[in-house]
């Protein structure tokens, strides 16, 4: 087996990763402030025109997916360059993508009015209806496509750097120690990069292939595709995305967690099989995102339940139960960047639990598309994979060598963010359960008390985040001192 | 009320979750020797995994019996009130507006322009029912009223910028 001696990052690469999380940090911050913008609206205390609000939630949207991705890709980079040789101007050349296709997204919907949701279901993006012109819908998708190619190239390059070192992909998934008696398995970090990059390499076609298709319907309407085999590829897509944005931050919880208790992380055979399963669940659980079409065949909503039940388990139950081992009486002396990680872990299991039930097709029926939604997906994004890249961000700002701004602050912070995402999670799991829609600009009298609620706890979650981010931009800006 | 039953588990298991943590963040601080500990944990850890395979095992198998997609169910009594239902922005299009209580409706839901969804709610604004409308496709909704009383028709799926307004009524009476 190859040896595990560790690799030490340059300066241009360390440099790198701090651009990224810079840009991280702003984007998420701008994203959270639409995010309580839109609440607001939905509990009637400022009122935006409802375009501004659909205009606000593709942004929003977009954005926040978008960024959870930059956020996953500067700490699977990081940690993954010290057992392979990466590329850095390939990394560097995805966060460029990705700033240059945010302005043009920024521009195609406040400028030109673009509001189809992340989503961009086929054939709304073409259809307007008025709403906004053909070049804004264009500009979007273009700036989608730029995006996603830039992940595409940070990937290849991933799997480049891991087969140069491991000779092959179930190599680096450790196969001949979950299937032989290999006593060296690689390290966690190798082992999620190479899931990742799998099923995101897959996922990025899928999703570059429907961009181009709406593309081209949107200049040639006559080209069009079945509106059925869109949906599968855009949910096949934004389903793999999304999940590989939380196995690309977990790493940081492997990586850091045995730093902070002294305690190792062993990659044995559970660890091993969970991911190998995983590879191959995450991709063929996407179907739940199409319970409520009658249209799709009926066994393939059935396996969608039930691989949605398997899916998230074995990585979940392997990292959440491995958190809380390496941490129990471990005499850990809590700092923000620890408790940041043990929250995130914390929030990533917390919110599959109403995720997975609404996967139950008589949930679905009645739950489908209701804000019980972003109520599982805020819980896993906001809570766990936000929080697990801030403490990353955290520690790699101690580690350089940036001062600590006082205890009083960090835990008021900390508190902040996590008790308003409490309450912002659980206003929209409640408002789920009383049947009100998610995406609704303008609510129904009954349904504002709950989305006041709500834009309480979003502003508790802004001002906690801004707090944090504060404090990263600034540790950031001494990128001296070395690890 | 499966929303109320749904809402009611997801509590208690992330409750559960949460004190979980919190026990453990607590006890961070005290030491104990490490071998130990991981040996104890990896039996709580099969057991756990166990039950969890158990439990999501036996709700698929109680619950994947009764599916919304039986469309044919009873078809042969001929006993339907069949209504089509038409998305288009941003309105519903019914070609019935009225039903009777007990007999089973068949919502035969598509769309012309883009998708949109179909949630039917009762007058309390509890959602009984839905599927999607799409172009292209007709998805048939069985459901049958138990009470007389105006229903309202929702869009459940974003399709621009007035889609918080497609609303529709629909009325059920008495045999
Ligand atoms: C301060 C924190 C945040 C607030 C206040 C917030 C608020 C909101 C609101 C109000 C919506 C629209 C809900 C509806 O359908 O009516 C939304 C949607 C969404 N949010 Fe957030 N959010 C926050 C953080 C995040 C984070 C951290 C992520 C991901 C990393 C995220 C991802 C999304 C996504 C993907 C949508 C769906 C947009 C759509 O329906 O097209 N949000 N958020
Ligand atoms: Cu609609």
């Amino acid at each position: 087996m190859a040896d595990h001696s560790i690799l030490v990052p340059t300066q241009g690469a360390r440099r790198a990763v701090g651009a990224y999380l810079a840009v991280f940090g702003a984007v998420l911050l701008l994203m959270m402030v639409l995010g309580l913008l839109m609440r607001l609206n939905q509990g009637g205390l400022v009122t935006l025109p409802p375009e501004l609000f659909y205009q606000s939630m593709t942004v929003h949207g977009t954005g926040m997916v978008g960024v959870a991705g930059i956020g996953g890709a500067a700490v699977l980079w990081h940690f993954l360059g010290r057992y392979v040789r990466l590329t850095t101007w390939v990394f560097v050349f995805n966060l460029v993508t990705f700033v240059i296709g945010a302005a043009m997204i920024l521009s195609a919907d406040f400028i030109g009015g673009f509001a189809a949701a992340w989503t961009f279901l086929f054939p709304l993006p073409a259809n307007a209806g008025g709403q906004w012109e053909d070049w804004a819908a264009a500009v979007h998708l273009g700036g989608l496509l730029l995006i996603g190619t830039g992940f595409l190239l940070f990937h290849l390059d991933t799997a480049r750097a891991i087969l140069g070192r491991y000779g092959s992909l179930t190599r680096a998934l450790g196969w001949p120690s979950l299937f032989g008696s290999d006593p060296q398995p690689p390290p966690a970090t190798v082992v999620a990069s190479t899931m990742v990059l799998i099923v995101n390499i897959l996922g990025l076609v899928f999703g570059a292939s429907v961009l181009v298709i709406s593309l081209i319907n949107l200049m040639v309407p006559q080209f069009a595709i079945d509106a059925m085999i869109a949906k599968n590829m855009i949910y096949f897509f934004g389903h793999v995305f999304i999940n590989a944005t939380i196995y690309m931050a977990v790493i940081a919880v492997y990586e850091l967690l045995p730093e902070y208790t002294g305690r190792p992380w062993k990659p044995n055979r559970p660890f091993l099989a969970a991911w190998t399963l995983s590879t191959v669940l995450v991709m063929v659980a996407y179907p739940h995102h199409l319970l409520m079409d009658f249209g799709m065949p009926r066994w393939v909503l059935i396996v969608g339940q039930i691989v949605s039940y398997i899916s998230g388990l074995p990585i979940l139950v392997v990292t959440a139960f491995g958190a809380l081992m390496i941490v129990f009486r471990s005499g850990l002396r809590w700092d923000l960047g620890a408790g940041l990680l043990f929250v995130g872990v914390f929030g990533w299991a917390a919110g599959v639990i109403p995720a997975i039930i609404d996967a139950t097709i008589i949930v679905n029926s009645v739950m489908h598309n209701t804000l019980w939604v972003p109520g599982h997906f805020h819980s896993y994004l906001l809570l766990g994979q936000v929080a697990m890249l801030l403490g990353f961000a955290c520690w790699l700002g101690k580690a350089s060598g940036g001062t600590s701004p006082s205890r009083l602050f960090n835990a008021l912070a900390f508190w902040l963010f996590v008790g308003g995402g409490i309450g912002l999670t659980q206003s929209f799991l409640y408002s789920g359960r009383s049947g009100v829609p998610r995406r609704f600009a303008e609510y129904l009298p009954e349904w504002i008390g709950q989305a006041r609620i709500g834009a309480l706890s979003a502003a508790l979650v802004v001002l906690g985040a801004a707090m944090l981010a504060g404090r990263l931009l600034a540790g950031l800006h001494r990128p001296t001192g070395a690890r | 009320m499966v929303q109320h039953i749904a809402w009611v588990i997801t509590l208690v298991a992330m409750g559960a979750v949460t004190i979980g943590f919190l026990w453990v963040a607590a006890g961070a601080g005290n030491f104990a020797e490490y071998p130990g500990i991981v040996q104890k944990a990896y039996r709580i850890r099969k057991v756990l995994f166990i039950a969890l395979l158990a439990v999501s095992g036996g709700v698929s198998a109680a619950t994947l019996g009764d599916l919304p997609y039986a469309a044919t169910h009873g078809a042969e009594s001929g006993k339907f009130q069949v209504i089509d239902a038409v998305g288009a922005r941003w309105q519903w299009e019914l070609s019935a507006d009225r039903a009777v209580v007990g007999q089973p409706v068949r919502f035969r839901v598509t769309a012309t322009d883009v998708t949109h969804g179909f949630g039917i709610y009762d007058e309390s604004m509890r959602l009984l029912a839905q599927t999607q409308a799409m172009p292209g496709y007709t998805n048939v909704l069985t459901y049958t009223f138990r009470q007389a009383g105006r229903y309202r028709l929702l869009c459940l799926e974003y399709c621009g910028v007035a889609h918080h307004g497609m609303m529709g009524e629909f009325t059920v009476v008495d045999r």
